[in-house]
């Protein structure tokens, strides 16, 4: 059912949509030390592919978002994005937010058709895609609201809809519903499912919750806890698809492949929680 | 509370108010007139005073000189505070540079600075526009500095990984997060305008309702500083109207504390 890879070959990291090359994240501390977050993360995204990074509260999961994304730099080690190192901002990428990242003051119109209207689509054409968007995420009627008159999934589907209209060949996403409940998740999780599967982008989902990274994804990389985290194991998940987030939590496999990694991350989870105590 | 009820309770705070200093000023009570009417006048004379003010129509005047100055001192005030904000926001070490120079230019009393004005800028209207700029400045000022300086990260990162330049950050991000704070503020950056127009006037002008009330009080004649004092209070609450009504449709997109979800 499932195999056990050691932290991941890289065979195929020349073609990779996303290669992390021994990463380093260390960050300045105001007393002049430094904190070393993340250490020598090796990790291969293929195109089209879904992978899940969980691990324990402050490992460092969303930092190597920041990383993959351009918006923060590694202290050691490099990113190659398509086989080219990654030196500004990833243009190829979509970054979904854990937090409110919608602008207030935009419609949700607006604020879809806004990632368009930047990259110089005349503003008439944006906004009837949008409106397209709008619709696949099933807001089609909500799009002279403003963020404020939104519950918390729709404005994440705003958010995805914002992201996937500029068509990015990467979808970086980071905890994205988890301030949502149990119900809207799924309902997100499926969206989203639907979405990718139409032109399965290279994808890299951090999350805190196990059940819902192998119900999405691909391959789920486990993080050790923090200070100087590492990726300590990486699954294949080997469930069919399409899948639904709701009925796959009964396979049997679901199941197997669930316990085999929790005996993994439970104890790196009471590390994390140790951590966090004393900090 | 119905709209209707409100209003009535608040028509009648104005009455009962009304009534006691009229009592109180023309009646004697216990053998002992409790308000002096020489420094406490009554409603009667103060209404008097006022409608022959709008009959004759001298109020008109004072009234346009101090509006035209209030105006002026808001709009060059706030384009200033604006302009300074942004550039300050953007530019820490400018920022830091200036910053013990602004902090001490706010700390101090806008009023010693009123005789300075009249002296370089005359008795007309720009000496009173000046005090009013000093008082508008600063607080809008301080609004879009800070609007810009806290705009969310969150906000700020997705706009860089949705391709925005920076002159875009500027034009969707910086600018409406800036122009938020600073129509949060607009009620009191409108009424120091007014009270700077007024207070530039009451220590020397030709015209302007401070003008009226300083002129009354030179010859001790309460009635005329009362009813001074009634007309600029009407004034404001004219102005703070239609400032409430511009902010509604300017800020439409901020949520209303307990507003229901529509």
């Amino acid at each position: 059912m499932t195999e056990t890879a050691a932290i991941t070959a890289p065979a195929r990291i020349g073609d990779a949509a996303i290669a992390l090359n021994g990463v380093d994240v260390a960050f300045r501390l105001a007393d002049g030390g430094v904190y070393r977050a993340v250490q020598s993360a090796t990790l291969a995204v293929a195109d089209g592919e879904f992978v899940s990074i969980v691990g324990p509260t402050g490992c460092g999961k969303s930092t190597l978002l920041n990383i993959a994304a351009g918006l923060l730099a590694p202290a050691a080690g490099h990113v190659d994005i398509f086989g080219n190192v990654l030196a500004t901002l990833n243009r190829q990428a979509g970054y979904l937010f854990q937090a409110d990242a919608l602008f207030p003051w935009k419609t949700a119109l607006e604020n879809v058709a806004i990632g368009l209207e930047t990259a110089g689509t005349p503003q008439a054409e944006a906004r009837a895609r949008a409106g397209d968007w709008l619709s696949r995420v099933g807001l089609g009627s909500f799009g002279d609201r403003y963020p404020h008159m939104l519950s918390g999934g729709q404005r994440k589907r705003v958010g995805l809809a914002q992201v996937l209209i500029r068509d990015p060949k990467i979808l970086l996403m980071d905890e994205p519903f988890g301030p949502l409940d149990a119900q809207t998740r799924q309902i997100m999780g499926n969206l989203l499912l639907d979405l990718w599967s139409a032109d399965r982008k290279a994808v890299l989902f951090v999350t805190h919750d196990l059940e819902e990274a192998i119900a999405l994804s691909d391959r789920v990389v486990i993080m050790s806890a923090g200070p100087a985290a590492r990726i300590i194991g990486d699954w294949r998940v080997k469930l069919s698809r399409p899948r639904d987030i709701a009925e796959i939590k009964l396979d049997p496999a679901f199941h197997d492949l669930h316990r085999e990694i929790w005996q993994m991350l439970k104890s790196e989870v009471i590390k994390g929680y140790a951590q966090a105590e004393r900090a | 509370m119905t709209r209707i009820k409100l209003l009535l309770l608040q028509i009648m705070v104005a009455v009962v108010s009304l009534a006691i200093w009229h009592i109180l000023t023309t009646y004697p009570i216990f053998g002992r007139m409790l308000l002096p009417p020489f420094f406490f006048s009554n409603p009667v004379e103060v209404v008097k005073q006022i409608y022959v003010w709008f009959a004759t129509g001298v109020i008109w005047k004072h009234l346009y000189v101090t509006l035209i100055e209030a105006m002026l001192a808001f709009a060059i005030g706030s384009v200033g505070g604006v302009l300074v904000g942004f550039w300050f926001a953007r530019q820490p070490r400018t920022a830091a540079v200036f910053d013990p120079y602004v902090k001490m230019a706010n700390a101090l009393p806008r009023v010693v600075l009123a005789p300075i004005f009249t002296l370089w800028l005359g008795l007309g209207i720009w000496s009173k526009v000046a005090l009013g700029v000093t008082l508008v400045f600063f607080i809008v000022f301080f609004n879009v500095y800070q609007g810009v300086k806290e705009v969310s990260p969150t906000v700020l990162a997705n706009a860089r990984m949705l391709g925005m330049s920076e002159r875009q950050l500027m034009r969707h991000v910086y600018w409406p997060s800036a122009l938020s704070w600073m129509f949060s503020s607009l009620h009191t950056s409108v009424g120091f305008a007014v009270v700077g127009a007024v207070v530039g006037e009451y220590l020397g002008a030709a015209a302007g309702l401070g003008y009226l009330i300083q002129q009354a009080e030179g010859v001790f004649d309460v009635a005329g500083v009362f009813a001074g004092m009634f007309v600029l209070a009407a004034f404001v609450i004219v102005i703070d109207t239609i400032v409430t009504i511009v902010e509604k449709r300017l800020l439409v997109w901020r949520p209303v504390v307990g507003e229901a979800r529509p």
